[in-house]
């Protein structure tokens, strides 16, 4: 029966079956006598934190070794992105490239944007050694269930390669922080 | 390399719609997805297709790569044509082929090459502007490994089979191959090193061809396959460019006419998301008696 319901709520979703979908602000006033999903589901609902808007998650143990990657050392790689005002530029723009990309975007949508800009500026400045440390989650628990293909994270990094090309990092620099981020492949690749 | 929350909102319908299509993706556990994939998906990265070499395996040019031909992921299918032109002082060629690759595993390839003598034809009493045809039939299986991502000590490894027929049976027999068709046999390893933005290619050949197969194979001087070597260095100048070097050993069978290694500098631009040209310099050293065969390929490839 839950899997007859599931589809049908598919076949509702305005997302997947309406190219004219309409804004989220103007489905969140609710018809009266609409269900209410969220109890019928069980879901808790999340309240963003006053201060920072993120949303809550479930308990985790920091330590920067969550990032995934060893840090470079010295001042070359922070300086060739700009360093902390040059990483926080390069991470917004590749986030926006995201979640524009009608290859990607849908695994952004419903997604904590705040706290994801937050935890990859600092996984990106922690790896160049611009003087931040990592508080997020490990890359396979951050990616669980997000169901990322190949052809998704090639189309991340084809959109991390465009935020430093347009920031003016050097090619070569480009490659080296790619090559942090490569092996995470086997924890992001679901499916 | 992405930290999304995982804290589900229930404030709208249509976000909940979503949240039941995870639901119906958890209960139903591998089943159709909810969107099909494309079949030609299209999402490889560009130039990891590699670009078409002289035999229509995805590679350097020259040699053959662990690459797998098509713009394809591991989730879909994909095409690549290409046409391939090379000018040496005594010769002309001319080579055009197609090959599919099936979820980034299978590569399976045709091309045809044309071998244009001009007036060294003439001097070998074959005619001026005779030319030599073969066709070749390839395949390449992925084994492990991936040319970008993973360990960066683990390269992209394949296997490879090409069958190798000269459509010119009766003259390469007369300048002593043994046979006019023949398959080769062949494993490579291909990285791009990303920390070095350096891409190294290995590649054993085991074959018995002359001049690739155009002049036949086996001969007086050997008749048996050996073991030859592909080398290939690149460096990638942006994500669109890269510049390198190639190596080719080449069986030397034949008695008549000795054969050299090959080698080639090239530079591959991909100007499109689904076009690579390539210009090289290749020298393919001595080929029926006339030495030097130095010269210029070019070579357009499409892929998607």
């Amino acid at each position: 029966m839950s899997v007859l319901l599931a589809l049908a709520l598919v076949a509702a979703d305005p997302a997947t079956s309406e190219p004219a979908a309409p804004p989220p602000e103007s489905a969140a006033q609710e018809e009266p006598g609409a269900v209410d999903w969220a109890k019928e589901f069980g879901v808790a609902k999340k309240v963003p934190d006053p201060v920072t808007g993120e949303l809550p998650v479930d308990p985790y143990t920091q330590a920067p070794a969550n990032s995934g990657a060893t840090p470079f050392a010295g001042a070359r790689m922070a300086e060739a992105f700009g360093g902390q005002a040059g990483i926080r530029r390069i991470v917004g723009r590749f986030v926006d490239l995201n979640i524009a990309d009608p290859r990607i975007a849908d695994i952004f949508k419903n997604h904590d944007m705040i706290r994801l800009r937050r935890t990859l500026f600092e996984q990106f400045c922690y790896l160049l050694d611009a003087g931040c440390t990592y508080s997020g989650r490990d890359m396979k628990s951050s990616h669980k269930g997000l169901g990322v293909t190949r052809g998704n994270m090639n189309a991340l990094v084809e959109n991390l390669q465009r935020a430093m090309r347009e920031s003016k990092v050097p090619f070569a620099a480009q490659n080296r922080l790619l090559a942090k981020l490569a092996p995470m492949d086997k924890d992001v690749v679901e499916r | 390399m992405l930290n999304p929350s995982s804290g589900a909102s229930a404030r709208t319908r249509r976000r909940l719609a979503v949240a039941g299509a995870a639901v119906a993706a958890a209960l139903l556990a591998g089943a159709t997805p909810a969107q099909a994939d494309p079949l030609l998906d299209g999402d490889k990265l560009i130039l990891t297709n590699g670009i078409a070499s002289i035999e229509g395996a995805s590679g350097g040019g020259l040699a053959s790569w662990s690459t797998i031909a098509g713009m394809e992921t591991d989730r879909g299918i994909g095409l690549s044509a290409h046409v391939t032109g090379i000018a040496l002082p005594d010769y002309g060629w001319e080579s055009h082929g197609v090959a599919v690759g099936i979820r980034d595993r299978v590569e399976l390839s045709y091309a045809r090459q044309n071998f244009d003598t001009r007036k060294v034809g003439a001097a070998l009493g074959l005619g001026e502007g005779f030319r030599f045809n073969q066709d070749i039939f390839g395949a390449k299986l992925r084994l492990i490994g991936d040319t970008v991502y993973g360990s960066p000590w683990l390269p992209q490894i394949s296997i490879g089979v090409q069958h190798k027929r000269s459509l010119d049976g009766a003259i390469v027999r007369a300048v002593g191959a043994k046979s006019a068709s023949g398959t080769d046999f062949s494993a490579s390893a291909t990285k791009l090193i990303l920390s070095k933005s350096v891409l190294v290619n290995a590649t054993a050949r085991w074959t018995s061809a002359n001049q690739f197969g155009l002049l036949g194979f086996g001969g007086p001087k050997g008749s048996a396959r050996t073991l030859q070597f592909e080398g290939s260095l690149a460096y990638m100048l942006t994500s669109r460019l890269v510049v390198g070097g190639e190596v080719r050993t080449r069986p030397d069978n034949l008695g008549i006419a000795r054969e050299d290694d090959a080698h080639d500098l090239f530079v591959a631009w991909a100007f499109d998301r689904h076009a690579t040209v390539t210009a090289a310099y290749v020298d393919v050293g001595s080929v029926a008696t006339f030495d030097g065969q130095r010269g210029a390929l070019v070579s357009l490839q499409l892929a998607f």
